[in-house]
């Protein structure tokens, strides 16, 4: 049947359609909303059709890693919520989440969307620590892209709590917004039979040969990755970067 | 003393429905000491003594004499289980799945694999609610290449209309083919803009189905669409 499906697919695809009657390259409607967390110092919720999302970001004071004794920490965790989608167990996280975490984190930390120096207290001794977490609520494909933007989103939202020098206040916030220099964002292009598609539903994600995450900023890349099975040509990797930077100025205008 | 509700009402999980014993409880509903309550959300359905309740929404319960469009989801020694959109799985034994002669030991994935669609018919639902299914029926069949869709099981009946009247009034207009499973998942195969038309069409029904005059408005709407559809491509 997953062959049945993937050929059906592709049917739609020669005409230029979807399954849901978009086009190849077009995003299901996108909301983004701020602030939805009172205990986080930013949060978001995004959607993506069906697709949704809360990310949140805490913010500390802690020591900073050795080899980067002047700059702020950065963290991104993901939770799958068994809640979410009939795929997700509990437990520790998936290789799914860890993937995911971890693109999300790269767009961030690769374009240097946040100036982690200004995030530094006292070198070597105290930085501020910026944990974005994001778990999602309803999972129906596009995952990777949804998760991104709702960091930035988050990110965006997030005020510095006060701090005294000794003590942190998470009930007081600051008027400071964390210190963002870009805001990067993440479009994966997935590739079935020789099409090219965006933002796939559950069911066509199900059915994709390969995918290609592309982030960047004001038209410039700052990470890729790639992932599932099929190997992709040279020319399969231009134009789908040349596609994931046309989209992402579409979704930046979301923010 | 008596009924408490009327006929074709909005009740709520809990609500008492008659008091007294002269009225017997059926589906949905069920006998506290002298009350009948209801444990659905629905539509009352007072027939002499009996009192019932049409759920709004819900799983599907299995039911012996069902049509139902089932996923493998394990094929076992001697048979296959299936998804059927159920909080209990069916299960289809070998000697109900073809008249063929299949060896023992034989791979069954042959017949039926992992993430096919078939067309069953449920032949007995045990008071455990084991479900047992079988092919040997008019129309029963694997459901080759097209989309799955979801639709709520309690709207199955709207779907299909009088005598199949309403499905086939899609069938017609979209020239797809169409199988509507008891259980709610309903199989689709056409060409890509017709069979947009129809899902559509039936998520339409699905919604619209407590409103009176939904056959008239289908008609108007299937000639609306359809107009749409013919019009892109005399332009193409």
């Amino acid at each position: 049947m997953r062959n049945d499906e993937r050929s059906h697919l592709i049917k739609f695809l020669e005409k230029g359609l979807r399954f849901d009657g978009r086009k190849l390259d077009e995003f299901r409607p996108i909301t983004v909303e701020y602030g939805v967390s009172k205990n986080a110092e930013g949060s978001s919720r995004v959607k993506f059709g069906d697709t949704e999302l809360f990310a949140g970001v805490k913010m500390s004071v802690e020591k900073p890693y050795p080899d980067t004794p002047g700059q702020g920490n950065l963290m991104v965790g993901v939770e799958l919520s068994p809640m979410s989608s009939p795929d997700f167990e509990t437990g520790p996280p998936s290789p799914v989440a860890v993937e995911l975490a971890r693109v999300v984190d790269r767009g961030i930390r690769e374009s240097k969307a946040i100036d982690t120096q200004k995030l530094c207290l006292t070198v070597g001794e105290k930085v501020w620590m910026v944990a974005i977490d994001i778990v999602t609520v309803n999972a129906d494909g596009g995952l990777i892209d949804a998760s991104a933007l709702a960091a930035l989103a988050a990110i965006k939202d997030a005020k510095f709590p006060s701090y005294d020098g000794l003590k942190l206040d998470y009930n007081n916030h600051t008027d400071e917004p964390l210190p963002i220099l870009k805001r990067p964002i993440a479009v994966t292009v997935y590739k079935v039979g020789r099409h090219f598609i965006i933002d796939p539903t559950g069911e066509e994600e199900e059915v994709v040969d390969a995918r290609l995450t592309v982030t960047s900023f004001d038209g410039k890349l700052c990470a890729l990755q790639k992932g599932d099975l099929t190997p992709l040509s040279l020319e399969d990797v231009e134009s789908m970067v040349s596609l994931g930077l046309m989209k992402a100025k579409e979704l930046a205008r979301h923010l | 003393m008596g009924l408490l509700v009327n006929d074709k009402q909005i009740v709520i999980p809990g609500e008492d429905l008659a008091s007294g014993m002269d009225f017997l409880p059926s589906h949905g509903t069920f006998r506290d000491g002298e009350h009948i309550v209801a444990a659905k959300l629905g539509i009352s359905s007072v027939d002499n003594r009996i009192i019932r309740i049409i759920p709004l929404s819900g799983k599907y319960m299995p039911k012996a004499g069902d049509n139902i469009v089932g996923r493998v989801v394990d094929v076992t020694i001697n048979g296959w289980r299936l998804d059927i959109n159920s909080a209990y799985s069916a299960m289809l034994s070998v000697k109900d799945a073809t008249s063929e002669f299949i060896a023992r030991g034989a791979d069954l994935t042959k017949y039926f694999n992992f993430g096919d669609y078939i067309l069953t018919g449920i032949i007995n639902v045990t008071s455990q609610n084991l479900v047992d299914v079988s092919m040997k029926g008019p129309g029963l069949r694997q459901l080759g290449e097209g989309r799955i869709i979801h639709v709520n099981p309690y709207k199955v009946p709207r779907i299909i209309g009088k005598q199949g009247s309403m499905v086939t009034m899609v069938k017609d207009a979209t020239s797809c083919r169409i199988t509507v499973g008891q259980n709610g998942v309903v199989w689709i195969q056409g060409l890509p803009e017709d069979e947009l038309v129809a899902v559509d069409a039936i998520r339409k029904i699905e919604q619209e189905s407590h409103i009176p005059g939904l056959t008239e408005r289908m008609k108007e709407y299937l000639d609306r669409r359809k107009r749409k559809v013919d019009s892109n491509e005399n332009k193409a």
